[in-house]
């Protein structure tokens, strides 16, 4: 328990206008403006509204100029803000086969069709500070080419689909409606629809730490990234005054599908099997890391042998994804607790005065 | 509302309209703003919705095409009106931008009258080939960045 104290008012609002001052810093520097951290922080950005879960780069760029960079204060600001909001309804689901996408990549297929398109990646960049960011100057113009196909390129999975090598996805039943996490709460057993809703907006580091725990031998996870593609797609959703649908709007997004051997069970032949990843904004290794623990978390229902590992624990994974809920359990313990610690000092006096009392009578 | 009228917005195809108003919902708020105001348009009309901010779920599917997920919330906004003439116009677009979804909403119901020829020719053309241009343009820049791959012979055969 911790009891509202009196008596802090003026330092709490002191501490305030110390934070603001110090989120300034010293003024002969320019003021960092939400416009820039959109534009040029746009992967911290992406982060802040995956974890957030609340697409809106405007937002989530002032959130991070609030929070001083500090991206798990801004996915807080975030996720306190969404709450204010009403719900007009539910879009559907996003076509990402239909995706214009910037960045395609396949580890498994060389040759695929619509090719391998690097797009603005950090891969095979030397890692080597570049000093000349620190200057001034105008950025080298990106390259242009023809670009023969408007056609959306295909799903990488579905040339292994065609041969029965790959898992088939199951498909939607019409009517089903997918659980929703900010409508109830997270509840156990969860089915994969409330799974990938809990990683897509789990906390980046948990999720890459655990996805990495999977490939060292903490739950046999032996993946190929089959896929990862970035784009955008349209959100369309149906207007009720009208009842049709129209899109609303376009979200720029990433997808990683795994591709995982599968030994084959009692009753499915030895196959590949799929992890799935999505995630707002450009985020490759928070996709690649939900797809691999999304993979993970499939083993009952493959049927494979659990080894216990942390991956594979649906209510572990779940439970501790979120960093909004983790860092307010955390951080609350830093909060005046006076009552209670006074009450654990008095049981400790009491159990010694005890002990030294019945030393005595012993002696 | 005269026949003629109703017999119009009758014929009205829901696929015309649907693709209006999904291009007024992609477009940029500010270049929106700027077309409306060089089209000179001032129709009288009153707010059935006065713009308003809300979220929407999105959803993605399980391995792309499975079972439908929530992903996150967006942010969207919405306004309805109605002109002096009768026709009602309604906005839903991604982001805060209330006067965006009131000019998104004027321009729905406008395209149902007479002044349509006018809001296509000096509002919905110009935010047409400006999407396609940009569009294009990123096209242009992914297929740069494509691998080519060189392949080497080996042996003889």
């Amino acid at each position: 328990m911790y009891v509202a104290t009196k008596g802090g008012e003026n330092a709490i609002a002191a501490a305030h206008r110390q934070l603001a001052e110090e989120r300034r810093g010293d003024t002969a520097v320019a003021e960092l403006s939400p416009a820039q951290i959109r534009e040029q922080l746009a992967l911290s950005v992406a982060r802040c509204m995956a974890e957030g879960s609340l697409y809106d780069p405007d937002l989530a760029a002032l959130a991070i100029k609030q929070s001083r960079g500090d991206l798990i204060e801004a996915i807080f600001l975030l996720r306190a803000y969404r709450t204010t909001l009403p719900r007009f309804g539910y879009a559907n689901p996003i076509e990402t086969g239909a995706m214009a996408v910037f960045r395609r990549v396949s580890a498994t297929f060389k040759d695929i069709p619509g090719g391998q398109i690097l797009g603005p990646t950090f891969d095979y960049t030397h890692r080597l500070l570049d000093f000349t960011l620190a200057a001034e100057g105008e950025p080298p113009r990106a390259d242009r080419a023809p670009a023969p196909q408007l056609t959306p390129p295909p799903h990488v999975l579905a040339l292994l689909d065609k041969d029965n090598l790959m898992e088939a996805n199951p498909a939607p039943i019409d009517g089903e409606t997918p659980p929703d996490l900010t409508r109830q709460p997270l509840d156990f057993p969860a089915n994969r629809a409330l799974r990938l809703q809990s990683l897509a907006r789990g906390d980046e580091g948990f999720l890459l730490s655990l996805a990495y725990s999977t490939q060292r031998g903490y739950g046999n996870n032996h993946p190929f990234v089959g896929e990862l593609r970035i784009g955008a797609v349209a959100v369309e959703m149906e207007i009720p005054e009208l009842g049709f649908s129209i899109e609303i709007g376009e979200i720029t997004v990433t997808e990683c599908e795994t591709v995982n051997q599968f030994k084959g069970s009692k009753t499915e032949p030895p196959q590949f099997t799929r992890g799935y990843g999505l995630t707002f904004g450009h985020q490759e290794r928070k996709a690649i890391s939900m797809a691999l623990v999304d993979r993970a978390l499939r083993w009952a229902e493959l049927g494979e042998d659990s080894s216990c590992a942390p991956g594979q624990d649906v209510e572990f994974v779940l439970s501790h994804c979120d960093n909004i809920q983790a860092t307010g359990f955390l951080e609350h313990i830093k909060l005046p607790h006076y009552v209670d610690f006074q009450s654990e000092l008095e049981l400790v006096r009491r159990m010694r005065a005890e002990i030294a009392a019945s030393r005595e009578a012993a002696e | 509302m005269s026949n003629s009228l109703r017999h119009r917005n009758h014929k009205l195809s829901m696929e015309a309209r649907r693709a209006w108003m999904s291009q007024l919902a992609r477009a940029d708020g500010a270049r929106l703003a700027t077309l409306w105001e060089a089209a000179d348009l001032t129709p009288q009309f009153e707010l059935l919705r006065a713009p308003e901010i809300g979220a929407v779920m999105a959803r993605g599917r399980a391995g792309g095409d499975g079972a439908a997920f929530n992903l996150g919330e967006a942010t969207a906004t919405r306004c309805s009106v109605r002109l002096e003439s009768g026709e009602e116009g309604h906005a839903y677009a991604l982001g805060r931008d209330k006067r965006k979804a009131r000019l998104s909403a004027l321009c729905d119901a406008l395209m149902q009258t007479d002044a349509s020829t006018h809001v296509r020719e000096r509002i919905l053309a110009p935010l047409v080939a400006e999407e396609s241009a940009r569009r294009d343009d990123d096209a242009r820049k992914a297929a740069a960045t494509k691998v080519e791959f060189f392949t080497m012979t080996r042996g003889d055969d």
